[in-house]
């Protein structure tokens, strides 16, 4: 085995009904290469189990589990190859660093059959890949969450794995640092070239990190590409809700205006039209349109003057308060969700029954399949 | 020998071996998933709920010429087991069993299965995940155990009177001795040896709970690092 030379392509075709009478079958095929694949899909689409079932933690009823050409898991030739001899690294989304143990101690736990100069030579230069030099001597719940999910990742690549497995990994941390962790990632991958899967089900991390995506719904594979191929045209309603699409409404295409990028959409059975970007349709197909309810800006008067193209009349509905913003429900013909501030609240005095405008971008409105 | 002496001799024994035996028993039953494992832990608690008498009645029978557990002892070492030292190790070690079993299994199952994982997969089996991650994790659980089955043999009675009888320097601990002197009236001497066994179960059970409440952690943590 050697994952360094080669670059191996992790294959992987299993199946894994849930124990315990959960309806959920993981029946998944899918390859990723060396780089970063996204595995996105809501929560118990089985995206962990999954990552499970790869690092050996848990058993598959039936398939095949392959890294180039070794074999980890085949349930036809009875091979099953136990989480320490797969040389797959993973990292939990509770990190899972060991707490009685410094940062440097937790790096050298994989590197057991090293003698100690190599073992130190290896981890002086991973800790200080991952910026955590400093922080050797510290005991996890000593240092900052970042410092942690960067001790953790120095842990699981010390080793050399074949592949590195990361159930969302960054969860929690804000976007500044989540992006300075993904560029060392980056930096590391791009000398040893191996396969990483990346679970999550935060859009701006897809946005962030994605080369490959492959969405995840109860246990099966629903598309797989580019992040703009999956995630921008969500195909599937739960997806593209999971993305934070508040807004799925039907509609009929009107027209094209194919030279503006753009065609007309009239929503429902209302008189409601929209403009949204051109798509694979014709006039007179359905299609479905996918709104963020936090794209949707509302004012109290007919705007003038911007350069959004869809300003619907309507009437508030109903507005709640929902933690720190307000849903609005408004009556355009379709019923829109929109997100508004406290502060939007008061100073437009919005309140049941008001007439507003909403105000939608053109490239806010995604088309579904 | 005096009786304290060999009250110390007999827990010390008790409770070495109970960590060992402890040890091996509460990570199978933290950690296994066999369903049967209930009937297991039904026999370890057992000694809990049974009076000291019962289960010191039918460990005296084993141990006896006509016993399993006496005939083998006979072959092995040409003698025979009750009324000895070594038959009352043997009938204190059953006695103390979940003293010792159970803060083991609490402090074993205690240990986030995450952890354990994360273990296998940077490339470690079973028995370096136990000594690197579940045994310094556990340090609470194995004091309160080696502590708790210490005193608890201390203290026995009725097991040890069933099985090793009153014999001086032997089997005589200290609390037959008290039991002895008050029979025949020495009630100084009975004070004497009770406020001994007082002061030392208060301080027992001060080291199990200070322990339990981490009091010491940073000195563990630093004796850990090392």
């Amino acid at each position: 085995m050697d994952g360094e030379i080669t670059q191996p392509m992790l294959s992987v075709h299993i199946r894994k009904a849930h124990r315990g009478g959960a309806s959920l079958v993981l029946d998944v095929s899918l390859e990723a290469p060396p780089g970063i694949t996204i595995l996105f899909g809501p929560s118990g689409a089985g995206k962990s189990t999954l990552l499970d079932c790869l690092a050996g933690l848990v058993s598959p009823d039936s398939g095949k589990i392959m890294i180039g050409e070794d074999v980890l898991f085949d349930s036809a030739a009875r091979i099953n190859v136990p989480p320490q001899k797969r040389r797959i690294a993973y990292v939990f989304q509770s990190l899972a660093l060991f707490p009685h143990l410094t940062v440097a101690q937790n790096v050298e736990y994989g590197l057991s059959e090293l003698v100690e100069r190599e073992r130190q030579e290896r981890t002086a230069d991973i800790l200080e890949t991952f910026r955590v030099e400093k922080l050797r001597n510290q005991k996890p719940g000593e240092i900052s969450g970042g410092e942690r999910q960067r001790a953790a990742l120095a842990r699981s690549l010390v080793t050399a794995p074949c592949a590195l497995l990361l159930d969302e990994p960054l969860t929690g941390l804000d976007a500044e640092l989540k992006a300075s962790i993904v560029k060392d990632l980056r930096a590391w991958n791009a000398a040893k070239r191996i396969p990483i899967l990346y679970v999550t089900h935060s859009r701006e991390e897809v946005d962030a990190l994605g080369d490959r995506v492959i969405a995840i719904e109860n246990g099966r594979v629903v598309s797989h590409g580019a992040p703009m191929d999956v995630l921008d045209a969500p195909r599937r309603k739960r997806l593209a809700q999971a993305a934070g699409f508040e807004n799925l409404l039907s509609g009929t295409v009107l027209d094209l205006r194919e030279p503006d990028g753009v065609m007309r959409v009239r929503l429902g059975e209302s008189k409601c039209e929209i403009e949204v970007p051109l798509g694979h349709a014709s006039a007179g197909d359905r299609v479905q349109v996918a709104i963020r309810a936090g794209d949707i800006l509302l004012a109290s008067e007919r705007p003038r003057g911007l350069s959004a193209r869809n300003i619907l009349e309507g009437r508030m509905l109903s507005l709640e308060q929902r933690g720190a913003m307000f849903v609005a429900r408004v009556d355009c013909g379709v019923t829109f969700v929109a997100h508004v501030t406290p502060g939007a609240v008061r100073a437009l005095e919005l309140a049941a029954e008001k007439q507003v405008w909403l105000v939608v971008k053109t490239h806010s409105c995604h088309l579904v399949d | 020998m005096s009786s304290l002496a060999l009250s110390f001799e007999l827990a010390g024994s008790v409770a070495a071996i109970l960590l060992l035996i402890g040890t091996l028993v509460a990570y199978w039953l933290a950690y296994s998933n066999w369903r049967g494992k209930f009937l297991l832990e039904s026999i370890v608690a057992l000694p809990l709920v049974l009076p000291p008498t019962v289960l010191g009645f039918y460990a005296l029978l084993a141990m006896g010429p006509s016993g399993p557990l006496g005939k083998l002892w006979m072959a092995l070492f040409g003698h025979g087991l009750a009324f000895t030292f070594s038959g009352l190790v043997l009938a204190s070690v059953v006695y103390s069993f979940p003293f010792a079993v159970q803060p083991l299994i609490a402090s074993f199952e205690g240990v986030d299965r995450k952890l354990l994982e994360a273990s296998a997969v940077l490339g470690a089996g079973k028995w370096r995940t136990f000594r690197r991650v579940i045994l310094p994790l556990s340090l609470p659980g194995m004091v309160t155990a080696l502590v708790l089955s210490f005193a608890h043999t201390l203290g026995e009675f009725g097991v040890v009177l069933m099985v090793g009888g009153n014999l001086a320097g032997v089997t005589r601990t200290v609390s037959i001795d008290i039991y002895d002197r008050v029979q025949s009236l020495e009630y100084g001497e009975a004070n004497h040896l009770a406020l001994l066994l007082l002061a030392i179960a208060f301080t027992v059970l001060c080291l199990v709970y200070a322990v339990n409440r981490r009091v010491w952690m940073p000195a563990w943590a630093r004796w850990t690092a090392k």
